[in-house]
């Protein structure tokens, strides 16, 4: 049974690691974006 | 815009609820392997969301280099990106699933090996794009896409001779499906195709503001060395 | 000059030029001399099982040495700006990608034709199939380890460690041809199996990419 939830809970922890990186990205270019307006 | 998004966000998310539901509750119990068998639900509809999601890679592609538009250039990489997250899940799930099931972490199992190689391919175009410092970077990257979907068809016949002399556990079992089962497997692969559409559509979004800016920058640093 | 004219041209070239500096030649010799050897060293199995395992070994070898092989495909161009002479030239590009293919299947055909008696002896070898199959098996995927090579090396031309692209470029495509060139190599020297299917897939692998690489090499050239 521990495998089910391991499948499960690997399958989100990579969805969940993309993500982040994704809303990472997405801060450091609104930084940019607010230090090319000045 | 942004209506259309959230709207996508929030059906995505209820989809996905519900399909899990479907998967580990409502769906029935396989005989032979028991509970372990409900991987399956996470394991195949991510495998065919990779395969669509390449199969879009390459046409975008292909349309790329017919009309070098920049936008097929940059669904072609968001396609590729998200591919490579699917291709993942399916070698995490895939190992996971064989363990119990046949005490060994790997088979030469088709959809499984097919998948890494695919993998290996997409990761190398991510690769190429990342390292590549000419300015034509999408045409090469394009070219790469184009060579690795002619490839597919000769993996998936060498996988497939390969298995025949090789005999190996089939991840998923072959044969024919209880209809029940179908019915969540269609219910999970629809709620990950949602879940594909929405990071594609971030990842996009996210590209397009990422090289404004770094147009604007490149503008400005021009501006500033004339001065 | 005519198409292949132009082919036999540039080919003749670059042999009479590396035949001059036999530096890189004897380099290459020599390297794989020590590949062999240190595959001996490594595995050193009895003949019933070599036979099983030298096809996978063999083209190991012979990939180390395309790669090597490979990787200094463009080197001269890129030394002396040739490649911008050919853009705007009329010249066709295919002829000079043809010229590179060939002279690189050449050139790695002589380093398999060193290196196989060497491991026929380390490896105690005999064909318990049809041996005459070995050759077309051996033209067949040293032609689609080149063929994709010579390509992926323009293709890397222009990326930060270039001698590293060419084969996580090179390898995962080539893997359906790996897989039947090991397989065919096995099922010759073990004499189970036909390697039937796996020539028929060598030979679709090739036609395949040397369509491919003929069709898109003009893109990659004015790309660079």
């Amino acid at each position: 049974m521990n495998y089910l939830y391991a499948a499960y809970v690997a399958t989100w922890v990579i969805h969940g690691t993309y993500l982040a990186i994704l809303v990472r990205k997405y801060s450091k270019i609104r930084q940019e974006m607010e230090s090319l307006k000045k | 815009m942004k209506r259309g998004f959230s709207i996508l966000a929030i059906v995505t998310a209820l989809l996905l609820s519900f399909a899990l539901y479907e998967a580990l509750i409502a769906a029935p119990t396989e005989r032979t392997m028991g509970d372990v068998q409900r991987i399956f639900y996470y394991h195949v509809p991510s495998a065919w969301t990779a395969f669509l999601l390449f199969l879009i890679n390459f046409v975008a592609s292909v349309v790329f280099l017919i009309r070098r538009d920049t936008k097929a250039d940059i669904l072609a990489l968001v396609t590729a990106e998200v591919g490579v997250v699917f291709c993942t899940v399916v070698m995490a799930t895939g190992p996971i699933w064989a363990r119990p099931v046949w005490g060994i972490w790997w088979t030469w199992d088709l959809r499984l090996t097919l998948t890494l190689v695919l993998w290996l391919i997409y990761v190398s175009y991510l690769v190429l794009r990342r390292f590549s410092t000419s300015s034509k970077t999408p045409v090469l990257a394009a070219v790469l896409a184009i060579f690795g979907a002619l490839d597919v068809p000769l993996v998936y016949f060498s996988i497939w001779f390969f298995r025949t002399q090789h005999p190996s556990p089939v991840i998923g079992g072959g044969g024919s499906l209880d209809p029940r089962m179908a019915h969540v497997l269609l219910i999970n692969w629809a709620a990950f195709l949602c879940l594909a559409s929405l990071v594609c559509w971030t990842r996009f979004r996210l590209e397009v503001l990422e090289r404004e800016v770094e147009e604007a920058q490149a503008l400005e640093s021009l501006l500033e060395g004339s001065r | 000059m005519s198409f292949f004219g132009i082919t036999r041209t540039t080919l003749t070239k670059d042999v009479r030029l590396e035949w001059r500096s036999k530096d890189a030649i004897n380099a290459m010799l020599f390297f794989s001399l020590l590949v062999v050897v240190i595959f001996s060293f490594s595995f050193d199995p009895t003949a019933e099982e070599s036979r099983r395992i030298a096809g996978g070994l063999v083209w190991v070898a012979f990939l180390f040495a395309a790669i090597v092989a490979l990787n200094q495909t463009w080197a001269r161009e890129l030394r002396n700006q040739v490649l911008d002479a050919y853009r705007v030239s009329p010249a066709p590009a295919n002829a000079l990608f043809l010229a590179k293919a060939f002279g690189n299947f050449i050139f790695v055909t002589v380093l398999e034709a060193l290196m196989t008696p060497l491991f026929i002896v380390f490896y105690k070898l005999r064909a318990l199939g049809p041996t005459w199959e070995l050759l077309p098996i051996a033209a067949l995927g040293t032609w689609a380890l080149v063929v994709n090579g010579t390509f992926f090396a323009a293709i890397s031309l222009r990326t930060r460690s270039r001698e590293i692209m060419l084969p996580l470029l090179l390898f995962p495509i080539s893997i359906p041809a790996l897989l039947g060139m090991v397989n065919a190599t096995t099922a010759i020297l073990t004499g189970e199996g036909s390697a039937r299917f796996w020539i028929a897939l060598l030979v679709a692998y090739d036609v395949v990419f040397t369509i491919a690489c003929l069709l898109l090499f003009e893109t990659v050239l004015e790309a660079e």
